[in-house]
């Protein structure tokens, strides 16, 4: 039994490196037409990153996480989230106004904001979801017009709520409380702090693993993704699960911006970043919904971001062209998942027949 | 004429898929201007021939001459182009496109949309009798229809080989004779058809000449004036024909299922156009099996799904057991003891793309032994799987094998299985040996009788009048969403039924 798990082992590897091949192919094309040189740039972008890069590559994974997360527990049901992006920005602020007015001392106003996030990102989502359960409006066109909404409304609210910082004209949400704060940690001496968040992200993976794919819910909800009237016969309301999925990724998008915030920003302003929901829809796909494909597809794009900064300066190229090789990723993922697919089929084929036939040849004997 | 070529010569087939060989050494010729009928027990590899043929799935070894021609079959495009047109049993029509748009679809090349494509069509119609007409609704037509339609659809592309993938499957006895009355129009132009059956006295009253499949490869072409079904069975299985008989009533004077006035109105709305179901009611007792009887297409699908509660618009009263179902959902219902066998295994029994294991405990979510404090327990789950798998002579690699790799009858065997666990005190089995082989029809209709003699109550709905008329207590005849008319089995014929069916005859 060893040689097949070894094969299938091999397989599974073969297929996102096979994409990866082709996306830096690809991205090498685009720098040849450009007339950029191709080797320097692979050369600063492929290098070894130093501590102080790896703690950002690290802080930067675990936003990019908790966004694929949140875009796969849709993928699980077949359901669209293009709403990560409107759901973290509303969670976030929510979580910013709660920490900062600090009704509660401590760590208890941290779980306070964390548990408004999600609520938030919940709530914001299940708009969509209702109206895909209810009025069959798709979710795609749905998240897309919450995230427009989404835009303007926290936009709006932040000009009520906000206090102007000093010295600057960003406005934004009254600070958190360092109390409140969840401390970080270095690696080395490097400046930069990892953020203490990168624990509640792993945690996050690990429920969704374990949701997934060991309870009666995440059988119910992998059965609707899989086929929506086995379903119903077997006594799913997919109604139901239409809603309860969009709100549970609704929630794990409320994540999302919350290690910025907690770790590093202590504040919801008009410069907190946004497009991170959008990244968390390739990186699903890279991973292939699965926690720890997640994990390394996460790691990677945060990787690919952080070395390809300083390539403006040093060869004078524009640091945009990663974000040429992350979009070809996603599409050479899907083209070399079904190719290595086909052919492990095949290797398979072989191998029964081969043993048949020694069967045959004993039989015979 | 012997210096002809056949129409189609297989040599050597070979065919492998992870875990089994499904084709192996496989020779076949069909003559021209013949019905050849292929049979075989579930699994032994028909339908993996067929695909190949039309070109869906490419053999691992072996040649395909057509007319004399060697060939290279890569897709079905290539297929048609040889002239090898399929039916697959699944229809694959567009049901509120006209038989027209249907027929002209993915085909515009050759006769246009238009008036040159309606003339064609009811030119093919008029010449093999088929009795279309070009401009109907498909979701207006019966089953029978649908299927003339997709024939047509293949002669339409210039087929000269036609492939029917268990064709009567779905069909009642009326539809058959017409089924097969087209076929012999087809053979009298010079056409070949090759049908697969698991019926095997239609097989000998329609085909020329007959190859049976065991095990993936070809044991035997006969006559089919020189066999007999028994023979034919003996040499597909190696066992015994088997009848349905209905064994001493064993219905008690206790009802499980109690359903009164239950209607459910059509598309347009309550109160507007013909309900699907009209003021149904009935009782079956605990040990008693109703069989209903009908063409396909007369609220037999929408009853059972009114039972189950997956139809909102239902009205009326159903009780089981003496619990009131009407305000339950589909899975409380089951929970309550219904053990559920759909029509379409497909749509409503399996996820095919899971392994065998997960389709164990669909439908079965909350039972034991694998239900616990909301998790799944997948050792328990497997091992329930692997029991079933035994019992009911499901042939899998293994529990972890996908439900899309199991052949069309031994994915039924594992749904049979699965809704006969659990101890159920009402069994819902529509069409419950649909597609599968000879042995294990014996085998599903033993499993029935048994759990009956325990007590269970069922509601059969089978088209195969033979199996409703041998496994029945009663049975009741269903047209146009009403209940028409009883009738006692041990008195009753198939064509007296089939008569009440169409509305024909009355009521005994
Ligand atoms: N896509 C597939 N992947 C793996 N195995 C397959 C696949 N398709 C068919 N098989 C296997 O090949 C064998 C032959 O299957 P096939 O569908 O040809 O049987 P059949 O003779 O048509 O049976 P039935 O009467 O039940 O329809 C079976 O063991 C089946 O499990
Ligand atoms: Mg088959």
């Amino acid at each position: 039994m060893k040689g097949p798990r070894l094969v299938k082992l091999g397989l599974g590897l073969a297929a996102p490196v096979l994409a990866l091949l082709l996306a830096f192919l690809i991205t090498s094309l685009v720098l040849v037409v450009a007339g950029d040189p191709v080797g320097e740039v692979w050369s600063t972008i492929l290098g070894v990153p130093e501590e102080r890069n790896i703690a950002n590559i690290l802080n930067n994974a675990t936003v990019l996480y908790l966004s694929g997360l949140a875009v796969a527990v849709g993928f699980r049901m077949n359901l669209f989230n293009i709403g990560v992006d409107g759901q973290y920005r509303v969670a976030a602020f929510v979580a910013a106004v709660v920490a900062g007015e600090a009704w509660l001392p401590g760590a208890a106003n941290t779980v306070l904001a964390i548990l408004a996030a999600m609520l938030a990102g919940a709530a914001w989502a299940g708009i969509a979801g209702v109206l895909r359960a209810r009025r069959g409006v798709s979710e795609v066109i749905s998240t897309i017009m919450l995230n427009f909404i989404a835009t303007g409304l926290v936009a709006y609210f932040l000009r009520r709520v906000a206090v102007r910082e000093e010295g600057s004209n960003d406005i934004g949400t009254k600070e958190i409380p360092e109390g409140s704060r969840i401390p970080g940690f270095s690696i080395g001496d490097g400046p930069t702090e990892v953020y203490g968040f990168i624990f509640l992200a792993a945690l996050a993976g690990f429920v969704y693993w374990f949701v997934l794919n060991r309870t009666r819910f995440g059988f119910d909800l992998r059965a609707t993704g899989r086929s929506t009237t086995a379903a119903v016969a077997s006594g799913i309301s997919v109604t139901k699960m239409t809603v309860v999925a969009m709100l549970i990724s609704g929630a794990v998008a409320g994540l999302v911006g919350l290690p910025l915030l907690f770790g590093d920003s202590y504040s919801y302003g008009s410069t907190f970043q946004s497009g991170l929901g959008f990244a968390g829809i390739a990186i699903a796909l890279l991973g292939r919904n699965h926690p720890i494909g997640i994990a390394i597809g996460a790691l990677l794009f945060a990787y690919l971001d952080e070395q390809s900064n300083p390539l403006q300066i040093l060869v004078g190229v524009s640091p945009d062209i990663v974000a040429i090789t992350q979009g070809v990723i996603v599409l050479t993922v899907v083209i070399s998942y079904e190719v290595v697919r086909r052919y492990g089929v095949r290797l398979e084929q072989h191998a029964v027949a081969r043993a048949l036939e020694a069967d045959r040849q004993e039989a015979r004997a | 004429m012997p210096d002809v070529a056949p129409a189609v010569r297989l040599r050597g087939i070979g065919k492998r898929f992870p875990g089994v060989i499904a084709n192996d050494d496989i020779n076949i010729d069909v003559a021209r201007g013949t019905i050849h009928a292929i049979v075989g027990e579930n699994g032994a590899g028909k339908s993996t021939l067929m695909k190949i043929l039309y070109g869906v799935q490419a053999p691992d070894s072996g040649t395909i001459e057509i007319a004399g021609e060697q060939v290279s079959l890569s897709s079905p495009a290539d297929a048609i182009r040889h002239g090898v047109g399929m039916v697959f049993q699944h229809f694959q029509l567009a049901d509120n496109f006209t038989v027209l748009e249907n027929v002209v679809l993915g085909a515009e090349k050759l006769h246009g949309i238009g008036a040159a494509a309606r003339a064609e069509i009811t030119r093919i119609s008029d010449a093999y009798g088929l009795g279309i007409e070009p401009d109907r609704l498909v979701e207006d037509l019966g089953v029978g229809a649908r299927q003339r339609v997709e024939i047509l659809k293949v002669l339409y592309r210039g087929a000269k080989v036609v492939i029917l993938d268990e064709p009567t499957a779905v069909l009642v006895p009326q539809e058959v004779d017409e089924l097969f009355g087209n076929l012999r129009e087809l053979k009298a132009e010079g056409l070949s058809v090759i049908f697969i059956s698991h019926k095997l006295d239609e097989v000998l009253s329609v085909a020329d000449e007959i190859t049976v499949i065991r095990r993936g490869t070809t044991v035997a072409t006969v006559d089919p004036a020189g066999v007999t079904s028994r023979q034919l069975a003996e040499l597909m299985v190696g066992s015994e024909l088997p009848s349905p008989s209905t064994e001493s009533s064993t219905v008690t004077d206790r009802v499980t299922l109690h359903v009164a006035d239950l209607s459910l109105p059509g598309p347009e709305g309550p109160g507007q156009g013909r309900p699907l179901l009209d003021a149904i009611s009935f009782d079956i007792h605990a040990g008693e099996v109703l069989g209903i009887a009908g063409v396909e297409g007369n609220g037999q699908a929408e009853l059972v799904e009114a039972i189950m509660g997956m139809r909102p618009g239902a009205t009326g009263s159903i009780r089981l057991g003496g619990v009131d179902l009407d305000q339950l959902s589909t899975r409380r219902r089951r929970e309550a003891g219904i053990g559920y066998i759909p029509e379409d295994r497909h749509r409503h029994g399996l996820l095919l793309d899971a392994p065998l294991w997960e389709n164990r405990v669909l439908g079965h979510q909350t039972r034991k032994p694998w239900a616990r404090l909301g998790l799944i327990d997948r050792k328990a789950a497997r091992a329930d799987t692997e029991r079933i798998v035994a019992d009911y002579d499901v042939r899998t690699p293994g529990v972890d094998t996908l439900a899309r790799a199991l052949s069309g009858g031994n994915q039924q065997k594992l749904i049979v299985g699965r809704e006969m666990s659990g101890e159920p005190i009402l069994l819902i089995a529509a069409h419950p040996t649909r597609g599968v082989d000879v042995g294990a029809q014996a085998a599903i209709w033993g499993h029935i009788k048994q759990a009956r003699r325990e007590g269970l109550a069922v509601l059969l709905i089978s088209a195969d009048l033979d199996e409703l008329i041998g496994l029945s207590d009663r049975i009741e005849v269903i047209l146009r969403g009403r209940m028409v008319g009883s009738f006692d089995p041990s008195h009753v014929t198939p064509e007296q039924l089939g008569s009440a069916m169409t509305g024909a005859g009355g009521a005994a």
